[in-house]
């Protein structure tokens, strides 16, 4: 079975950051990069199905430079090889254009499945699988938590609302969209990481593929959020906070 | 082009809740930009549903009618309504941010060349320039709001997420008849084949239930630290719950989830240990009466929605709190 799993890497979640000059994005000088969250359990059930069935995993992501280090700890965890596009970063904020511009690389390779993440930790638009499957014009499945190899093609577990599953069957050649949770991850081993250097990791040029990135849809510009409530904020020591927490749920919120 | 059609959802053969949130984003859409509101309903037989919006405020309601649409199914949803709005040439579409719309809209919105923007939580008027309203999404996992427009021909897709518009009583419209659409489908088309939805396990905790709840999540670190939440939990008569990335670790069992992916919850008070409160998260809890949060980082998302707010090292915070509260009960 050969396999491709579409990844990205976002800023660390949780880390500060601050808007940066064109008020269109964040500062990303200072910004620790990882590989997302969901497209991590993506590529753990890309090597899982490979164990089982034989075959070949290749990893692919687009974006900057950068971008190199999370195929290169795909390759370490075991991926076969792995294939970057090389595009500015801002193409990576719009889900269509860079959907188009995995579709162009996915195309020639003809895989029997292509996986992704469920959703990006960063831009949120939780879209891409759905739309290889569409540019690609195979079957898709989406919110995968478990993907089993069938005589027919697939049967794969999907999340439904307030703790509901359902089961799938789908042909192949088909894309599914990876929900987190699913698997246990795998860590790089120190032979893996050896491995890795020797694995082949071929750069294209966003502009060889030959893709129309627009999409319709324009950021104007990125803000802070706003408060819908008024947080009262207990300063002090941890004792000193933990004091007067007690002391307004008691008589303010009166919950205790 | 014209017109703004809300795609209406069932849900055990009524209008599913979220839906009426999405005609609510329908209504004030219509209101920035002179348009019409309309209503789909699609499915195999829709006209209880069809039945449920007579004296909503809609110049059109359209029931999408065909067997195969009986089930829910990413082919047949896409055929469908593709047919249908290449018919109408639509202005916008408004669709409730429900995992079923996940799975199909933005195919759909796809193979008419434009983009789904998903998750809004706020419509305003237009930025100077631009040819239509001002759409806020958030980014970061609700640190960021990005304010975007539409650009160029064609229709515009979104997803309004929950909680963000309010589906409040609205004014009386005049009855409207539904009129029926009937798409071209056939059975080879759709590709995958649905089983019957099923729960994975009995649910053992009815967090809804709870009256307090201390609910952990990644700032917690490890496992090894769950017993220190646990004891606030117990000193505080709270049933413990978490975000997602502590069931997906494994570390606590997924019934014990809060969210968009869990279980939504209430309770008269939420405590939130190492919850940065992603949107995902906050659509679960934020109706809870009064919600406490610590958490190390003051621009966590979860400090817009907190009452009272505690920034520290959380290893630090739970243990006072917990001798605080013990002392209390004393």
């Amino acid at each position: 079975m050969k396999i491709i799993v579409a990844i990205k890497q976002v800023p660390e979640s949780g880390a500060p950051f601050k808007i940066d000059g064109s008020g269109r994005w964040i500062e990303e000088t200072d910004l620790n990069y990882n590989l997302n969250e969901s497209d991590a359990y993506a590529l753990e059930q890309a090597l899982q199905l490979r164990e089982q069935h034989d075959g070949e995993v290749v990893a692919l992501s687009a974006g900057p430079d950068r971008v190199q280090s999370v195929l290169r700890d795909a390759l370490a965890k075991g991926a076969d090889r792995a294939l970057h596009i090389r595009c500015d970063d801002r193409s990576g904020r719009d889900a269509l254009g860079t959907a188009r511009l995995l579709a162009a690389a996915i195309r020639p390779e003809s895989p029997d499945l292509v996986l992704a993440g469920l959703q990006s930790d960063d831009v949120g638009h939780g879209q891409t699988g759905v739309l290889l499957a569409a540019l690609l014009g195979m079957p898709h499945a989406s919110l995968i938590l478990q993907v089993e190899k069938t005589e027919a093609g697939l049967s794969v577990k999907r999340e439904l609302e307030e703790g509901w599953l359902q089961m799938i069957e789908l042909p192949m050649p088909a894309v599914l969209a990876i929900q987190s949770g699913g698997n246990k991850l795998r860590y790089a081993t120190l032979m893996g990481i050896k491995r890795a250097k020797t694995k082949e990791l071929r750069v294209v040029e966003s502009g060889e593929l030959g893709v129309d990135l627009a999409s319709g849809l324009v950021l104007d510009h990125v803000s802070a959020i706003r408060k819908q409530k008024s947080t009262q904020f207990l300063p002090g020591t941890p004792a000193q906070a933990a004091a007067s927490l007690v002391e307004k749920l008691q008589f303010e919120a009166r919950v205790l | 082009m014209s017109g703004v059609w809300v795609v209406v959802e069932e849900r055990a053969g009524k209008i599913a809740p979220l839906s009426w949130e999405a005609l609510a984003a329908g209504r004030q859409l219509c209101a920035l930009t002179n348009q019409p509101l309309h209503a789909i309903l699609i499915g195999a037989e829709t006209a209880n549903l069809a039945g449920e919006l007579v004296g909503q405020p809609l110049e059109r309601v359209v029931r999408i009618e065909h067997p195969l649409l009986d089930v829910y199914s990413a082919d047949g949803f896409v055929l469908a309504l593709e047919q249908f709005f290449r018919s109408v040439d639509p202005r916008y579409v408004v669709f409730p941010h429900t995992y079923q719309v996940r799975d199909y809209a933005p195919a759909l919105a796809a193979r008419m060349g434009r983009m789904l923007m998903n998750d809004v939580v706020e419509i305003g008027p237009a930025a100077s320039g631009a040819n239509g309203p001002t759409f806020v999404r958030q980014l970061l996992q609700g640190r960021l709001n990005g304010h975007y427009h539409p650009a160029g021909d064609g229709p515009c897709f979104l997803s309004v997420q929950a909680g963000a518009f309010r589906a409040e009583e609205t004014p009386t419209g005049a009855v409207v008849s539904a009129e029926t659409f009937t798409p071209t489908l056939e059975a080879a088309q759709i590709r995958t084949r649905p089983g019957q939805p099923f729960r994975a396990s009995a649910q053992t905790v009815d967090l809804a239930s709870a009256e307090r709840i201390v609910s952990i999540g990644r700032g917690i670190r490890e496992a090894a630290n769950i017993p220190m939440m646990q004891e606030l939990a117990s000193a505080l008569g709270a049933e413990l719950a978490a975000s997602r990335p502590i069931c997906d670790s494994g570390w606590l069992p997924t019934d014990r989830q809060v969210g968009s992916s869990g279980q939504s919850v209430a309770p008269k008070l939420y405590v939130a240990v190492g919850i940065s409160g992603a949107i995902q998260h906050q659509v679960g809890m934020k109706a809870s009466r009064c919600i406490v949060a610590v958490n190390k980082d003051p621009d966590a998302p979860i400090f817009e929605i907190a009452d009272y707010g505690i920034v520290g090292d959380l290893f630090e915070v739970v243990p006072a709190l917990t001798e605080a509260v013990k002392a209390l009960k004393k």
